[in-house]
């Protein structure tokens, strides 16, 4: 065994570069989150008010319709980019001519930057310059609106989501399916299991810990996501697609509450940070047994 | 497996294809479209392309030392992310340290805070607590280079992890018993076996601090700006500039495309959090 000094100085540049970045940002915010501060203001003083906000945030209607938002969100998004990927994932695992120029065409969405994502979608969608519009309305007659109608504006991220994000996940479950084992399934076909069967019992607890591997990830970049959704939505109409992230964004910069935006941060952070431990807890750690 | 018509697969593979390739399609075809078309009816052929966007945005001196920035600021981010990366996995793979689990979980908690509120709390600490004398580390690009740390450190330790856990410790070993110094065993013997693992951090890290926007939207202000800043100027009071956001688009687009397709190979291992192991 070698000395552990070595592992702690390996360790080192990663604690402190996390430690000035990270961990003193995070101090500060909480620190923050105890009083009333608006930075930009002409009498830029920090008020304590002691728990006041954490009181407020309970039952602040606005917080609490940006985290249901998000929830919806985050549910529809993923779930519809875990069927879509797994479908793709097992499409790939066949062979076909021109596979891999394929492949190659379907990861392309996951390079883009979110806001340039954002702005083609807007480029898309904006009623007067869209081309999804212009057709809907030409060809079926179909009026939308993402500026005025909550519903299209909120299937319109969904969408723009699943059209990024969707390739992460395939690609995380063709790692997976390329990695299994093909003895469970000559078996089962040999006992006479049918396609569901083999589906429900073999290749899906097979593929688990790849599944909660990719909503753990989606889960942590999609509550903290700004810059897709600011560039196409700006969080609205009203309140349709003010996801937490936005709303922090919000309430620190056109409302100038930092306190208060200090207090949701470090809340949306906890939830966060308590989601995730539990995902990797539970599913993802025991798994992946390191001794 | 039984045969399948391969007119299905050639129809299903074309449609998901169309799909993802439309909005790439569009925002070229937005970009060599004079500012009077954009409003006409759209076309979904593109015929007579006007090229004065790509133009304006290459003669454009600013938008040239912005891109000359994100290379240099995503380059060295990843690098170094990628290496120190490389360093903390070592260390959370081979020594027996106590609270070790805690610190890999620790570390991707700072890739989960919320961006929007960290940006007042950085910006005052790199003007006045990194500071020395006149000089501060706001709108440096050694500045923006760690501040990026915050999300690519993490995500590197985690998809680096499972490639060092991989690699037997027997191996570091015997390197030992024949009298290697612990340098040379982590440079020489550990360092190279990972090079498939190092090279999807490294991309991935690249990809992901070329395309951030937030963070150096705030903590830059002219000498470390980078491209996707540079996008969000010609969205003005007075009306967005469609074209020439685009064109900047574009811009962004190709060089992460061209990264991207030098390890299209590699990238499925790399992208498991070690969940899969292959």
């Amino acid at each position: 065994m070698q000395s552990k000094r070595l592992g702690w100085i390996l360790l080192a540049p990663t604690l402190v570069i996390l430690f000035f970045f990270g961990v003193l940002p995070f101090f500060y915010v909480v620190f923050v989150s105890f009083h009333s501060w608006n930075p930009f203001a002409v009498n830029p003083e920090m008020v304590f008010n002691g728990a006041d906000n954490f009181r407020q945030i309970v039952f602040d209607p606005a917080f609490l319709h940006s985290i249901g938002v998000t929830v919806m969100f985050v549910f529809f998004a993923v779930v519809s980019e875990l069927i879509l990927g797994y479908i793709l994932a097992q499409a790939f695992m066949r062979d076909f001519p021109g596979k891999a120029i394929f492949r190659t065409i379907h990861t392309l969405p996951l390079i883009m930057a979110p806001i340039i994502v954002g702005s083609v979608w807007k480029l898309m969608t904006t009623p007067s310059i869209g081309i999804i519009p212009h057709y809907l309305d030409e060809w079926f007659g179909i009026t939308m609106n993402i500026g005025t109608s909550a519903p299209a504006a909120f299937a319109t991220i969904v969408l723009m989501d699943v059209w990024h994000w969707t390739p992460l996940v395939t690609l995380t479950l063709i790692a997976a399916l390329v990695s299994l084992p093909p003895d469970p399934f000559e078996q089962a076909q040999i006992d006479g299991a049918g396609k569901r069967q083999i589906f429900w019992h073999i290749t899906l607890p097979m593929i688990a810990p790849a599944v909660v591997a990719t909503v753990f990830i989606r889960l942590m970049d999609a509550l903290r996501t700004v810059d897709e959704v600011w560039m196409l939505t700006g969080g609205g109409p009203g309140s349709a697609t003010r996801f937490v992230g936005v709303h922090i964004f919000k309430e620190v910069f056109p409302k100038t509450n930092y306190g208060y935006g200090s207090t949701i941060s470090v809340i949306v952070l906890y939830l966060t940070i308590v989601s995730c431990w539990l995902l990797y807890v539970t599913m993802l750690a025991p798994r992946t047994k390191r001794d | 497996m039984k045969k399948q018509n391969p007119i299905i697969g050639i129809v299903f593979w074309s449609l998901v294809s169309f799909l993802t390739l439309f909005p790439i399609y569009w925002l070229f075809v937005i970009s060599v479209k004079p500012v009077v078309q954009l409003f006409s009816t759209p076309e979904l052929i593109l015929t007579d392309p006007y090229w004065g966007n790509y133009a304006k945005v290459w003669g454009d001196r600013l938008l040239r030392s912005y891109m000359l920035n994100s290379v240099i600021i995503s380059t060295g981010n990843a690098v170094l992310c990628t290496i120190l990366g490389f360093f903390a996995c070592y260390a959370l793979s081979r020594f027996k340290m106590s609270g070790k689990e805690s610190i890999f979980f620790w570390t991707i908690t700072n890739r989960m805070a919320p961006p929007a509120v960290f940006l007042l709390p950085l910006f005052l600490l790199m003007t006045q607590v990194y500071a020395v004398g006149e000089w501060n580390l706001l709108d440096t690009r050694i500045g923006m280079i760690l501040v990026y740390c915050t999300f690519n450190l993490p995500f590197a330790i985690w998809t680096l992890r499972p490639t060092l856990d991989g690699i037997p410790k027997e191996l570091d070993e015997a390197a030992y018993v024949d009298g290697a110094s612990s340098w040379k065993v982590i440079t020489e013997v550990v360092f190279p076996l990972c090079r498939p693992g190092l090279a999807v951090t490294l991309i991935l890290t690249w990809v992901f601090a070329w395309n951030e926007y937030l963070l150096a939207a705030t903590l830059t202000n002219f000498n470390a700006r980078t491209l996707t800043t540079g996008l969000s100027e010609y969205v003005t009071t007075t009306g967005t500039e469609w074209g020439v956001m685009a064109t900047i688009s574009v811009f962004t687009l190709i060089p992460a495309l061209i990264v991207f397709g030098l390890v299209q190979k590699h990238i499925v291992a790399g992208l498991t959090f070690g969940a899969v192991k292959g």
